[in-house]
């Protein structure tokens, strides 16, 4: 089904951050997906979800409407995407132009204890985004294709998303959990605030 | 005629008379529950609307769509619904999100992990079912579990009932939410919007 390269999580987000050269949005899921942004190097642009699983790409589809002239990144886990497959769909309703969504996908709950997702052996999260309307959808064969994947995600004109086959490795640093200091900094990093 | 049905002809009336006339046409009593709700909303700058369809809403639903003002769509859950609108209220611009006490329901772990923690102004417009003539047992038992969640996270919640009441409360409810930086639940109660009967 899949014959992409087993790329690392850690690695593909400093590639993706590397990129980023216009205040873009990240809106890093739960667990490892946030944690491996965090130490790609923290951007005021960032936004680290500590809970709510499965939100990460409903929270990203806001911001994208809110500044449709910023462009919005949002790294969830496969098994995150599993809690809100439904999301994908009101995603391609909505058509954003301006919000690329990446999946790490391992086949596992790494952080829970490594056990395997209902989809690892079954399904296809590139075809279910397709088949949710998302005609943007495309598995990177290996890093220098995700790099081109991006490329091209930040000159689309609608959404897109890039599935990633990653190892099990947990993520390299850990978010400092104060929530309302993370919404805050993003919020002063996406111009909606003021510092006092 | 006895006082009762002086008051009953008079409901009648009143029933009756705003459904012929054009929105400037009301007076302010005449105003129907959606309406004044849509008109608050505006006044507040409450610009993008996901929802879960509910009967009852329906109107409100459909006004809301057919005004350009606001962004209006359904999302697959309540809980994504409230992702969007925390994402929107962090890139600048407000919303709401619609349910039904139901939907309320799975919204326990959402409320705890981002709305109250990362203090978001969400506002949550919530017809309630499970009371005052509900005929499926399941909805009965599911709305006796909206309040103590709400308060067991000591969150901002009223029980609107009356017409005279709605603006003022959704109002002050809206503006308390923005300037607090904390979550309301603004439940609409079948004494307010008729609610859903087994007949309809």
């Amino acid at each position: 089904m899949r014959n992409t390269k087993v790329m690392n999580r850690f690695d593909l987000t400093s590639r993706l951050v590397k990129k980023l050269k216009h205040e873009e949005a990240v809106i890093g899921g739960i667990g490892n997906t946030n944690f491996d942004l965090w130490a790609a190097g923290h951007r005021p642009q960032n936004f680290y979800m500590l809970g709510s699983m499965g939100l990460g790409f409903p929270i990203a589809l806001g911001v994208a409407l809110a500044q449709p002239e910023r462009r919005v990144f949002a790294l969830e886990g496969d098994g995150s995407l599993l809690m809100q497959l439904g999301s994908l769909t009101t995603i391609a309703a909505l058509s954003p132009k301006n919000l690329t969504m990446v999946v790490m996908d391992n086949g596992i709950y790494q952080i829970t204890g490594a056990q395997p997702t209902p989809a690892a052996q079954v399904a296809d999260i590139v075809a279910i985004a397709a088949a949710s309307g998302l005609a943007g959808s495309a598995w990177a064969a290996d890093e220098e294709d995700f790099e081109r994947l991006i490329d091209q995600a930040l000159a689309a004109t609608g959404p897109t998303l890039i599935g990633v086959r990653i190892d099990d490795k947990p993520g390299v640093g850990t978010t400092r959990r104060d929530p309302v200091q993370i919404r805050e900094r993003f919020m002063l990093g996406l111009n909606v605030r003021q510092p006092l | 005629m006895t006082v009762a049905q002086e008051k009953t002809s008079h409901q009648m009336r009143e029933e009756k008379t705003p459904s012929e006339k054009t929105p400037s046409e009301k007076t302010p009593s005449e105003k129907t529950w959606h309406g004044i709700v849509l008109d608050t909303l505006k006044r507040n700058d409450i610009r993008i609307i996901p929802y879960v369809p509910d009967r009852v809403l329906t109107t409100l639903i459909k006004s809301l769509h057919a005004d350009p003002f606001f962004t209006t769509f359904a999302a697959a859950r309540e809980e994504e619904a409230v992702g969007i609108v925390s994402g929107a209220w962090m890139g600048g611009v407000r919303g709401a999100v619609l349910m039904q006490t139901s939907g309320f329901a799975t919204l326990a772990n959402v409320l705890a992990s981002l709305a109250i923690p990362y203090q978001i102004p969400l506002i949550m417009i919530v017809s309630e079912r499970g009371t005052l003539g509900e005929f499926n047992y399941g909805q009965s038992l599911v709305c006796r579990t909206m309040r103590p969640v709400l308060d067991s996270l000591a969150m901002e919640h009223h029980t609107i009932t009356r017409l005279d009441e709605l603006e003022f409360i959704v109002d002050r409810s809206i503006k308390q939410a923005v300037t607090t930086q904390a979550p309301v639940a603004l439940i609409l109660s079948p004494l307010l919007t008729g609610g859903k009967v087994f007949d309809k």
